[in-house]
Order: structure tokens, then C-alpha cells, then sequence
């Protein structure tokens, strides 16, 4: 028990419980052997507000055999299963232990449903209705609270059905940021563009690549500082999948859209992270997961 | 049947005692019970709610409703199946009406006559009836069963015994199956067991509630009424004066005595009573009511029977023991006036409730739509920009068809000018089932303040049988 520093708690818990089921027993046996005063109108004797009489009307004597059966039951339970204190158990069974236990049924019993799918590739998976529908739920309950339920995600959440892919939408290129997250690193890059001023333009720079309204004599002057954005971003902006930049040529703004938002990127910059999901999805349900992000923007083959 | 008619009647002074001993302590000894079986009004009338009930509770499950079970509670599945409704689990206020209306019944009964459910209907009662018949055709009357009891191992006893037991264990395991085809389909219940593919689970409510059933008619019997029943003991909390209960008129029997047919018993002194002990003897939880009414009486009635029986042979007139209220017995009225007395406000009152109740609940199971829907708002994000300009807020619906067929639904949201749905397209849901539904509402940049703003999900069945109205927010960023 490392929660506490001595083992006083758990001899306190394993003493009161041991006590009390002590006492019960004690309090038993004084109470089934001490005879009870009973007159010979089947009562106590006992009268209050004139007329209330306490009758006898004892409890039957197979009653105690419960009371009897409960204590054995509660010793026997102690021996069996953790209760006194930090004592383990001589079953050893802990809540952990049974969960891995269940999860580990519900994967065998799983294993058979997802066969079926691991043996297609990707982009015929993403035709099976069935595989469909647990890729659906998959995506609901893993996926959803950072993408959307829709997948259309949100502002820093990148939508998953445009067909636009920071990583690159090849099936094995969406298992891998399945199975091993992702992280996108866009530095501060205020020094290195210049003055608020060289920012600024650098941002209308940014958005005219994408024919977004912007001040076109600013754009003009920002072009050049564009050369700090090259190695990642790309010659024109067109980004590059192979390290996650982004195209900045295209109408897909995750981070905001506008020059407010693009000037803020530049000075602060910004750290993105897709969580690794390794681990916590099997195999099989990455394959059946990866099929429906798949084919959430792009049309499956169909059965030869 | 002999057993009704007192062969001879000899004066018997001492009955079954009934206060425990001298200094028993807190825990007595069980005394076993073995009522003599009687015939009259009431036994027919116990006789009629057993098969009533048993008839209802052994067929139902065997009943078919198109292509399924008529009553299933499909807990797999959580659907529930009664007749042609579809509940869902988010319809148990369904369940919890029909308890308080349960309950009312229970009020309404107890306060015109007493113990009337445990008496003739509750299932203690009625499994106790079935199996004390089975024990009377296999071991024979009170007497010969005492006599079998008391008397040494031979194989008699050992052929009845066992008889008895198999017979009760075949009883009581077709209630544990019947219970069970409640939740699972009957019939493939049934041809499970026949090839022993049985689910674990299914083995085990089977045998439970089977054991249960075995236990507490064959030995248990009035103990579950007298020590572990909670209702036989708030029951009496619902009596008052004018409540009929099975009473013994003591001015007319007392003093109890033999005395001979036909010779006029208050010449002699005694009452009309001639302490033949049969009421004892006919009491299936083994008391004696002429010491009035006790907390172990469950108004079965029986006594009454046993009573009437001996009076008309005494050819005295019946009602020694009768269902009578306190104000009636202290006032010596006729039955008119006892019964004028049924329509107290108390009465009256539990009989409005109640009859409200199951308007109510009646209604509003008439008026069902066969659908619902749930609205989940996507807790990630508040809101966001789309292509167009358009401001959008995501929700997951839980559509649940409560048909019995596959139905398209349209999805329209209002409560903001300009809001539209996405998709658009209706959605199909099978029949009993739910669905889950990712949908987008959009509205125009700038169309409605910035804060939360309420809207309705109106989902309409496309054949026109439902509708439901689902309120949600709507957010608009500053």
C-alpha cells in the first residue's frame, strides 16, 4: 500500500472489519441463549400510552442460521478477496487484473469480426458496410472529440473529409499518423522576418498566395521575407507533406484565417500534436479506422 | 372430502400453541404447518386466482405477435416488447406508472378488505397453494401426513417423499424456465434446452428462480409472509376500523364447547363456538383467529370455510368467523351497513388517484409517438467557419425507431432564420432500432447574435407516423 507512509491505516481497516464481524457473532450468541420475558399473553410486559404492548413474536430460529451463514460468508470473502487492509487476497483477483481480463475476452471474442477486413487492403475495406459502421464508432468514440463527429474538425483540429491532408492521405501514410501521432512545429519566426512592419506584409504575402483579399503593395514588399518560410512551406507556399507544413497556396486556414491570425503564427508560432493511438487501438481497429478516415474523402474500390 | 367434515368431534382444549415457551429466547423453533384442505367460497375463490394468474404467467411467453414473441423484455437488446409496442429503456416511466398504480391497488384492496393480495393472488400464496395440493394427492390428508412425518423411515415415506420432491423440482424448474422465456424467446429457449445449448446465464435464472420457487412454497411457505415480507407488515398500517378483515365473533362463540347438534347451546352456557379446531387446522400459517386479528393472518379466508362448514352441520347459521370490520362487529350492524361504510373518503380517494393514474398512463401509451431523439453536442469545439461562410455547430443524434419497420427520417432544425441542416438527406434506421447520426447546423456569417441561442431538431418519420421536436443550443462565436 503505497499510499501511506506506515501501515497503521490498513491494520486499522483489517481490525475494525474483523471486529465487527466479531461483535456480530458475539452479539448473536448473547441474544439466541438470553431468554426473554414472557408472560402469558405473549408479551414483553413492557406498556406504553395505556394500551401498546410489546409482543414476543420471536424471529425463527433458521433465521439465525442466515445470520450465521452471513459471517462465514463475510470470513471466507476476507480470506478470498482484498478487504483487510493491504491484504491481497488468496484469489489475487483486483479490479485491474479483471479488466484486462474482460478487455482481453472482448478481443478474442472481436478477433473473428475484424479477420475479415485485415486480409483487404485499405480501399476495399472502406466498402464493406460492416467494416463502415465499427470504423464509424471507432472514429466516435476515439477520434471525434478533437476532429468532430462530423471529421470536419475545427480551428487547430484538422478536418479529415476535404481531401486535404497536412500528412499525406495515403492510406499507410493515415495509419502511420494513427499509430504513431503526430507532432507540427511551427517556430516563432518574428526575428527572423524583421520588424512588425516586415511581419505584416509577410502575412499579405501569405494570403495573396492563396488569391485570399489582402493589401497587394504590402504582399509586394513581404515576398521576399517569404524566403525564411521556404525550407518548410515550399517555393509558392505549396507546403510539404513529408515533414507536416502546411500548403498556404490552398483555401484550408487550420490555425485561422485572416491577417490577424497569420501575423500571430508568425511572432508565437505553434505547436500542434496528434496523440499517438498505438496501444490503445489494436491493430485490426486501426485498419478498419484508417479505412473509414480513408474513405471519408475518397471513394472506395469497388470488389473485383 | 373427509378431511372437511370432522369425523367426531371431541372437545379439545388445546390447540397448535400458538405464544412461543416459557424463555424461548430470541430465535424459536419452526413449527411445520400442515393445513387440512377445505372446501367453500373462498377456497374457490383461491382456487379461481390460481389459475387466473398461472395461466397468465405459464402462457404468455408462448403467445406470438407477428413474427415475434408478444411479451419479450429483450434485455440484450434492451427493447421491450409488449403486445405491439416497442419500449425503450428511456421509457421506464412506463414501468414506474405501472408500480404506482401497483401500489394503489394495493392501498385500495388493503383498506376495503384487508390482506386480499396476499390472501388470494400474491405468487407466495398461490405457489404455497399449488404445492400443498401436490403434497396433499401424494402423501394424503393432515392427518396422514402427520402420521407420515412423525412416524419412522419405511419405504412408504421414502416413495412419497421422493415422489413429492420431483414433482414439486418439476414445477418449480418450469417456473424458472417460464420466467426466463420472459427475456429470451420461449421457443428457442425451449429448443436450446432440448439440445442443451442452454446459455450460462439462462442455466442459472432458470435454476434460481426455480430453486427460489421450490424453497419458498415447499418449505418456506408462511415464514416469507410472517418474517421477510415487508408489504404483509406496512398492510396493516392501511387498516381502520372499517376495513372488512376476517374476524371470529367472539360474543357469539364464546365460551367455546362441545355441545350436541340441535340442543340449545346458550341453555348450556357455551357460545356458538364448539371448538372443533378446524379453523386452526385450515390455516396455512397455522393460527388460531378466534384470538383475533394477528400480524400472521393473510385474510386467505379459509377459516371462514372451515367454519361455515361446521355450522351448517351444527345447523346454526353461518358467520361465526366472517369477513367483518371492527365498527361492524362492535356494533352489531347488518352487512348493509358495513358495506355502506366501504365508501369512506380513504376509499374514495385511493379510487380517484388511481383511476387518474391509468387514465393517464393509458393515454399516454395511446398517444406514443414511436420515436425519439436524443441531441449530443460535440463538446470539442463551440463552433467553426465553413466554405461559404457559413458558421457551423456539430451534434450527434440518437434516433430510435420504435417501429417495427425500417423508417426514413427527415431532420430539419429551426428556432434561427436561415439555419439549415447537413446533411440533408433522410436517414434510414431499421426496424427497433437506433442510430447515432453526426449532423451539422449551418447558419449564415453574422446571422443571429453571438452567445448560445436555442433550436429545435424537428425529425419527422417521411411516412408522416411521427414527430418529434428536440431542443439544442446553437453557438455563436464573438
Amino acid at each position: 500500500m503505497s499510499d501511506f507512509f506506515s501501515d497503521f491505516w490498513s491494520n486499522y481497516v483489517g481490525i475494525v472489519s474483523l471486529g465487527s464481524i466479531l461483535f456480530c457473532a458475539l452479539l448473536l450468541w448473547l441474544t439466541a441463549r438470553a431468554p426473554t420475558p414472557s408472560g402469558t399473553d405473549n408479551t414483553t410486559g413492557h406498556v406504553w400510552d395505556e394500551d401498546l404492548r410489546e409482543s414476543n413474536n420471536p424471529m425463527p430460529r433458521w433465521w439465525m442460521g442466515l445470520f450465521v451463514l452471513t459471517i462465514l460468508f463475510g470470513l471466507g470473502y476476507l480470506v478470498a478477496y482484498p478487504g483487510l487492509g493491504s491484504y491481497k487476497g488468496e484469489l489475487g483477483w483486483s479490479t485491474g487484473s479483471e479488466y484486462a481480463e474482460e478487455v482481453a475476452k472482448a478481443k478474442r471474442e472481436l478477433e473473428p469480426v475484424y479477420a475479415a477486413y485485415t486480409a483487404m487492403p485499405v480501399e476495399r475495406v472502406a466498402a464493406e458496410p460492416g467494416a463502415i459502421a465499427i470504423g464509424e464508432r471507432l472514429f466516435l468514440n476515439n477520434c471525434a472529440q478533437c476532429h468532430g463527429s462530423d471529421a470536419r474538425g475545427g480551428k487547430g483540429f484538422p478536418n479529415l473529409t476535404d481531401g486535404d491532408w497536412l500528412h499525406g492521405g495515403a492510406p499507410e501514410k493515415i495509419k502511420e499518423t494513427i499509430v504513431l501521432g503526430r507532432i507540427g512545429v511551427m517556430p516563432p519566426m518574428a526575428e527572423a522576418v524583421g520588424t512588425p512592419e516586415e511581419v505584416k506584409n509577410l502575412a499579405n504575402y501569405v494570403l495573396s498566395l492563396s488569391g485570399s483579399p489582402h493589401d497587394s503593395v504590402r504582399a509586394g514588399l513581404g515576398k521576399s521575407k517569404f524566403n525564411a518560410c521556404v525550407a518548410c512551406h515550399g517555393i509558392g507556399g505549396v507546403g510539404n507533406p513529408a515533414m507536416g507544413a502546411p500548403n498556404l497556396a490552398d483555401r484550408t486556414w487550420l490555425h485561422g484565417y485572416g491577417q490577424e491570425a497569420i501575423i500571430s503564427i508568425i511572432n508565437t508560432g505553434k505547436t500542434n500534436q496528434m496523440p499517438a493511438q498505438q496501444g490503445r487501438l489494436t491493430e485490426a481497429q486501426i485498419h478498419v479506422l484508417a479505412s473509414y478516415v480513408w474513405g471519408l474523402s475518397n471513394k472506395p474500390a469497388v470488389a473485383p | 372430502m373427509s378431511d372437511a367434515v370432522p369425523a367426531s368431534i371431541r372437545p379439545r382444549r388445546t390447540v397448535i400453541p400458538i405464544a412461543a415457551e416459557e424463555g424461548a429466547g430470541l430465535y424459536a423453533a419452526h413449527r411445520k404447518v400442515y393445513t387440512r384442505t377445505v372446501q367453500g367460497v373462498f377456497a374457490r375463490w383461491r382456487w379461481a386466482m390460481v389459475f387466473l394468474t398461472q395461466i397468465v404467467f405459464y402462457g404468455l411467453p408462448w403467445i406470438e405477435w407477428g413474427q415475434r414473441q408478444a411479451v419479450l423484455f429483450d434485455l440484450g437488446a434492451r427493447r421491450f416488447y409488449i403486445l405491439g409496442l416497442v419500449l425503450y429503456p428511456q421509457d421506464l416511466i412506463y414501468l414506474t406508472g405501472l408500480l404506482v398504480v401497483s401500489a394503489l391497488l394495493l392501498f385500495l384492496f388493503t383498506a376495503v378488505a384487508g390482506r386480499l393480495w396476499c390472501g388470494y393472488a400474491c405468487p407466495q400464496t398461490v405457489y404455497t397453494e399449488i404445492f400443498m395440493w401436490v403434497e396433499h394427492k401424494i402423501e394424503g390428508s393432515r392427518t396422514a401426513r402427520m402420521r407420515l412425518d412423525g412416524g419412522a423411515f419405511s419405504l412408504e415415506k421414502l416413495v412419497k417423499k421422493w415422489f413429492k420432491h420431483i414433482v414439486w423440482l418439476g414445477i418449480a424448474l418450469w417456473t424458472g424456465f417460464t420466467f426466463v422465456g420472459y427475456f429470451a424467446p420461449i421457443r428457442e429457449l425451449g429448443l436450446a434446452f432440448l439440445q442443451t445449448r442452454m446459455g450460462s446465464w439462462e442455466v442459472f435464472w432458470v435454476f434460481f428462480y426455480g430453486f427460489a420457487t421450490y424453497g419458498n412454497a415447499g418449505f418456506m411457505r408462511e415464514q416469507v409472509c410472517k418474517y421477510m415480507c415487508p408489504y404483509a407488515r406496512f398492510q396493516s398500517a392501511m387498516f381502520d376500523r372499517d376495513t372488512l378483515v376476517v374476524s371470529y365473533d367472539t360474543e357469539r362463540g364464546e365460551p367455546r364447547g362441545v355441545h350436541a347438534k340441535g340442543s340449545d347451546a346458550r341453555a348450556q352456557g357455551l357460545g356458538d363456538c364448539i371448538d372443533c379446531t378446524l379453523c386452526v387446522q385450515v390455516c396455512p400459517t397455522g393460527i388460531d383467529i378466534r384470538e383475533g386479528l394477528q400480524y400472521e393472518c393473510i385474510g386467505c379466508g379459509l377459516c371462514v370455510d372451515a367454519c361455515n362448514t361446521v355450522m351448517d352441520k351444527m345447523a346454526t347459521p353461518r358467520g361465526l368467523i366472517r369477513y367483518a370490520t371492527q365498527n361492524g362487529m362492535d356494533g352489531h350492524w347488518t352487512p348493509k351497513q358495513v358495506l355502506r361504510r366501504v365508501l369512506r373518503p380513504r376509499v374514495l380517494i385511493y379510487t380517484g388517484v388511481l383511476a387518474a393514474l391509468c387514465i393517464g398512463l393509458l393515454a399516454s401509451l395511446v398517444m406514443r409517438t414511436p420515436l425519439k431523439v436524443d441531441v449530443v453536442r460535440d463538446r470539442g469545439s463551440l463552433a467553426r467557419i465553413a466554405e461559404g461562410g457559413q458558421l457551423e455547430n456539430v451534434y450527434r443524434l440518437q434516433i430510435m425507431n420504435a417501429t417495427e419497420r425500417p423508417q426514413r427520417y427527415r431532420i430539419e432544425a429551426s428556432g434561427l432564420e436561415g439555419l439549415r441542416v447537413s446533411p440533408a438527406e433522410p436517414v434510414e434506421v431499421g426496424s427497433a432500432q437506433s442510430r447515432w447520426i453526426a449532423v451539422r447546423l449551418q447558419l449564415p456569417y453574422g446571422g443571429a447574435a453571438a452567445g448560445s441561442h436555442t433550436v429545435y431538431f424537428d425529425v419527422r418519420a417521411a411516412d408522416g407516423g411521427a414527430q418529434v421536436s428536440e431542443k439544442a443550443t446553437f453557438m455563436v462565436p464573438r
